[in-house]
């Protein structure tokens, strides 16, 4: 339900409601500042603004951000015009969604802050045009926190659409890192930075020594590609969501990239996670789950993995293995497996959530027999550990 | 005061059939001189809006079409080196003169800037051009004038209406976004779509018609890798029309060759099998 500001009974003419409308907008999330005011005004002047409907047509251009902007522009209007909206009580709409996304199981350990919380928003002004300001400078802060918090936590915590996302960004930034290769040699290219001194010289030759034809090179961009495994099974449930928004921001960062979900069966998920609806991606999910929280075979999947999709491998290619290692198939295969991804990928990366913890040791048997092949096997327990892997994965 | 109603009626002169909320955006770009960004799924006609207006406004359309790799000196301008180079060796120019307009190349944003009457300058699929680019254009999207060293600032001359498309490729920067009007154009629904075949297929059987629509919008619901777009529903109308098909109930076998105008990929082809086509037809029947 959006938030509403109630006319403010000193608000005159249609200038000072129009600033309310703006600072109604952006309490509902829209990037819009003063000068944008003052084009509702200039645009409600280009068109019959008596009429409700035209009026709303107009600041839906002026004011809708991106195509979910869009969608929901009609309630922002209808809330704020037609006072059709919730009322909000006391504190900012902000303010609100930090509470739902945060589990009530919290709520023991966060438990001074809460109460600093509540100091604040008993502080805040009711709906006074300067409280206002105040009230989402505070709650700025109080996310601030929170979300430094929230690094911190185990990942099986995590799982409101906050975090979601963010990892999902951290995965963007991840593979941006891991993508962003660049040859050292150079190479004779249309529209390069430097000028092929060279080729130049050579071809003026036949233009009585005039450099007439420019030539240029470029240092050619290598892209590495990115191949995710994630694991799905019953001891992975856990952290399943979080390393699936992760795997699709890795992939959001090149279209070759690819992922693959496992538990007994190998699935390839990257049309589902290339989707831009997030919601029929996660249909599409949900109709490949079958078998999610089951038993794992991790050497079998990556058998499979290397039967049918070995051709996709080559010495550029990053695989990224998540899971925890505790499989029902036979250890050795997973040794096998690997060492078969082994001699046609790049590198080969095992992201494991409980490496994090305190007194981990790798005895599970499926990761004494993966380790001699892995180039690299860290911890992926929390946000920040894997925001770490961005200095990890720049060396690989 | 021109309304954009008016707007909407100029537009379906030259026969392209747009929604409220649309004309309302074209109105308001053209009334405060902003740049209007549209999105929306391909194959709505949002490039053929800028076609559209370009007719409306009796102006030229310039157009640029964006790719990854798209920089400065294929977008704006660049200097024709070589014939500085023969003008040195030739005439014996002097340098001043080497860096005059006479050696400029114009790209299509300094072309756009540099006319006399207001042009329509398309900027296609922005989402494609790298963020750099970007940020070059924002220079150019509020003040309307391009810097170029050697020569100083060119002011625009006209102010050309601008109209970005964007696919979703990737995000856009809030700073673009801000510059810009915002209008997402959907798939039209079936009475928007019937107007859009009447308008570009007069000669179209009204049945016949009604069964493309119905059954384009039923594939549109399906989940297919590429929904068939507007043009693409064109196209298959005249292929329909072509084969001299008039009621499609009478020629399935038509109709299932002719799929390939609307759905391009083999996943989707393989997901429209000829009895789900006729059942769709035997709906509208």
């Amino acid at each position: 339900m959006p938030a509403v500001t109630r006319f403010p009974a000193r608000a005159e003419g249609l200038a000072d409601r129009m600033a309310g409308f703006v600072a109604h907008l952006r309490m509902n999330g829209a990037k819009l500042g003063p000068a944008e005011a003052a084009d509702g005004l200039a645009a409600l002047a280009c068109v019959d603004a008596l009429d409700p409907a035209r009026a709303r047509l107009a600041l839906k251009a002026l004011y809708a951000p991106d195509a979910e902007g869009w969608d929901a522009f009609d309630d922002l209007f209808d809330a704020y015009w037609f006072n059709a909206g919730k009322q909000r009580a006391g504190s900012a709409s902000t303010h609100v969604k930090v509470q739902s996304a945060k589990p009530m199981l919290w709520k023991g350990h966060l438990g001074e802050e809460e109460g600093a919380e509540e100091a604040q928003s008993e502080a805040t002004p009711e709906a006074g045009g300067d409280g206002e300001e105040e009230a989402e400078g505070s709650d700025g802060r109080l996310i601030a926190t929170r979300s430094q918090n929230l690094r911190k936590r185990d990942l099986r915590e995590l799982m409101d659409e906050a975090s979601l996302r963010e990892a999902e960004a951290v995965a963007a930034r991840l593979a941006h890192v891991i993508r962003d290769r660049r040859s050292r040699r150079r190479k004779q290219a249309l529209r390069g930075r430097e000028l092929d001194l060279r080729r130049i010289q050579r071809a003026s030759l036949a233009r009585g020594g005039e450099p007439l034809d420019l030539f240029h090179r470029t240092r050619p961009e290598r892209p590495m590609r990115l191949v995710v495994l994630a694991d799905v099974s019953g001891s992975m449930t856990v952290y399943s969501r979080v390393f699936l928004a992760f795997s699709k921001g890795l992939m959001s960062a090149d279209t070759s990239a690819e992922a693959f979900l496992f538990h007994t069966r190998l699935m390839r998920v990257t049309p589902a996670l290339r989707d831009h609806d997030s919601l029929r991606a996660a249909g599409r999910l949900s109709l490949m789950a079958e078998g999610f929280g089951g038993g794992t075979d991790i050497g079998g999947a990556l058998t499979t993995f290397a039967d049918q999709y070995g051709q996709i491998l080559n010495r550029r290619t990053l695989v990224v293995v998540l899971s925890d290692g505790y499989c029902t198939g036979a250890a050795e295969n997973v040794g096998l497996g690997l060492a078969r991804i082994r001699r046609r990928a790049g590198r080969i990366v095992w992201l494991n959530p409980l490496k994090g913890w305190a007194n981990y040791a790798p005895v599970a048997a499926a990761i004494k027999a993966a380790a001699p092949h892995l180039d690299a096997h860290l911890p992926a327990n929390t946000l920040s550990a894997l925001a770490a892997l961005e200095g990890e994965f720049a060396k690989l | 005061m021109s309304d954009y109603h008016d707007m909407q009626a100029r537009l379906a002169a030259t026969g392209y059939m747009a929604g409220e909320s649309l004309a309302m955006a074209l109105h308001l770009a053209i009334a405060l001189g902003r740049p209007l960004l549209l999105e929306g799924p391909a194959g709505v006609g949002k490039t053929e809006i800028a076609k559209a207006l370009a007719q409306v406004q009796d102006a030229r359309l310039i157009r640029l079409q964006c790719y990854e790799g798209l920089d400065a000196s294929h977008a704006i301008y660049e200097w024709n080196y070589q014939r500085q180079l023969l003008a040195i060796r030739a005439d014996g120019v002097r340098e001043e003169a080497l860096f005059s307009e006479k050696y400029l190349l114009r790209r299509p944003l300094l072309e756009a800037i540099s006319q006399e009457a207001p042009p329509v300058l398309l900027i296609d699929e922005i989402d494609r051009a790298d963020e750099e680019f970007e940020a070059y254009l924002l220079e150019i999207l509020s003040d309307f004038q391009i810097t170029i060293p050697e020569l100083g600032t060119i002011s625009a001359r006209a102010r050309p209406h601008v109209i970005l498309t964007a696919n979703g490729t990737r995000d856009l920067s809030d700073a673009l976004r801000r510059r810009c009007l915002y209008a997402y154009v959907d798939y039209p629904d079936k009475a928007a779509e019937l107007a859009i075949l009447k308008a570009r297929a007069p000669e179209l059987e009204p049945r016949l018609a009604a069964q493309i629509v119905t059954v384009v919008q039923a594939l549109r619901r399906e989940d297919l890798e590429k929904k068939p777009g507007v043009a693409e529903m064109l196209d298959w109308a005249a292929a329909l029309a072509g084969l001299g098909v008039n009621d499609m109930a009478q020629a399935p076998q038509a109709v299932q060759a002719t799929l390939v105008t609307l759905l391009k990929t083999a996943a989707d082809q393989g997901a429209a099998p000829p009895e789900v086509i006729a059942r769709l037809i035997g709906k509208v029947a």
